[in-house]
């Protein structure tokens, strides 16, 4: 009875392991913590941080990579009544990898965007959205994956 | 819980532990996974497909048979292929006289116009065709680039390599299929 129990612990905790392992090798996915409402104040400005996370082992270019072929770390607000007024990308930390002479300008772990917005005086008062878009191209040491592309969405409170 | 039922608990943890850890163990401390050549009981069909080249001509998997085809799923942005696609124009070179080809799938979004100042630049001097979703899903979903089969004189899949693999690996294999 002991011995079964033994073997009951041994195989969960060995799949546990295996599903460790097995996660090294899928597609890594970025992803953006939830923002709390931001409140906009009409003819102001409003400043909105990302915050991003890649799974450990992967990386992605940064905003500013280091070879015209690599895709760059890029926000895109496309819908809303706030207007962007610059973008402000984590800086690239340069990293080297076996299957680059050089090292990269890459983001890894956790990372923050920042948005600065004008609020248009015309703005309606109100709740509304603000959607975007954010793309990514994520590799490791030994293989890349397609770029993806995430939707973002801010919940606004215009005063 | 008794001292016996804690000591076992400890050493199945222990062990779990070390196995994650390896399991875990980041790709840049990994070595790159060795493919063999299959015995040629084992190999697969490589699936058909028809993908047009720089020139707009259809290319099929069919046109090649009787050679040995060193088929890369490859993009323009990914690092990794960056450093095969040298091995593979010597390849193209070295052995095309003996009944190699290599036929470079590339997964670029933004098509030739990413792709032909790139090759240029690179020097590639194999054949390239635009891939699609489609063709990567017939190959079992390409996930990751590089992705690379090589494909024997029937037309059968005798290794995969996916992820940047040495350059050995490739060698040894198409010398084998020769």
């Amino acid at each position: 009875m002991r011995l079964n129990s033994f073997y009951k612990t041994a195989a969960i905790a060995l799949g546990f392991a295996a599903l460790m392992g097995a996660q090294q090798q899928m597609t890594p996915t970025l992803t953006v913590a939830p923002v709390p409402t931001v409140k906009a104040q009409k003819g102001a400005v409003a400043v909105v941080s990302l915050r991003a996370v890649l799974p450990p082992g992967f990386h992605a270019n940064s905003n500013t990579p280091s070879d015209a072929y690599l895709i760059p770390l890029s926000l895109k607000w496309t819908g809303g009544p706030l207007e962007a007024d610059g973008i402000t990308y984590p800086k690239g930390t340069m990293e080297k990898y076996s299957f680059s002479d050089k090292p990269l300008s890459v983001v890894t772990g956790e990372f923050t965007i920042t948005t600065k917005f004008k609020v248009p005086a015309s703005a309606a008062t109100g709740a509304s959205a603000q959607n975007g878009t954010l793309r990514y191209q994520a590799c490791n040491d030994r293989m890349c994956f397609a770029p993806k592309t995430l939707n973002v969405s801010l919940s606004l409170n215009i005063e | 819980m008794n001292l016996r039922k804690s000591l076992r608990l400890m050493v199945v943890v222990g062990v779990a532990a070390l196995l994650g850890t390896v399991a875990c163990t980041l790709p840049e401390e990994r070595e790159p996974v060795k493919q063999a050549v299959k015995d040629t009981s084992g190999r697969k069909n490589a699936p058909e497909f028809s993908l047009k080249d720089s020139t707009g001509k259809v290319v099929h998997l069919a046109d090649y048979k009787g050679k040995v085809v060193l088929l890369d799923f490859w993009a323009t942005w990914c690092g990794p292929c960056n450093i095969e696609i040298p091995w593979f124009t010597e390849f193209e070179r070295k052995y095309k006289t003996r009944g190699f080809e290599v036929l470079g799938v590339s997964m670029d979004d933004d098509g030739w116009k990413a792709i032909q100042p790139f090759a240029t630049a690179k020097a590639i001097n194999y054949r390239i065709v635009l891939g699609d979703d489609k063709t990567g899903d017939l190959y079992g979903g390409i996930e990751a680039l590089p992705t690379a089969f090589i494909i024997d004189r029937e037309g059968r899949i005798a290794s995969v390599h996916v992820g940047l693999a040495a350059r050995k690996e490739f060698q040894d294999a198409i010398e084998q299929l020769l």
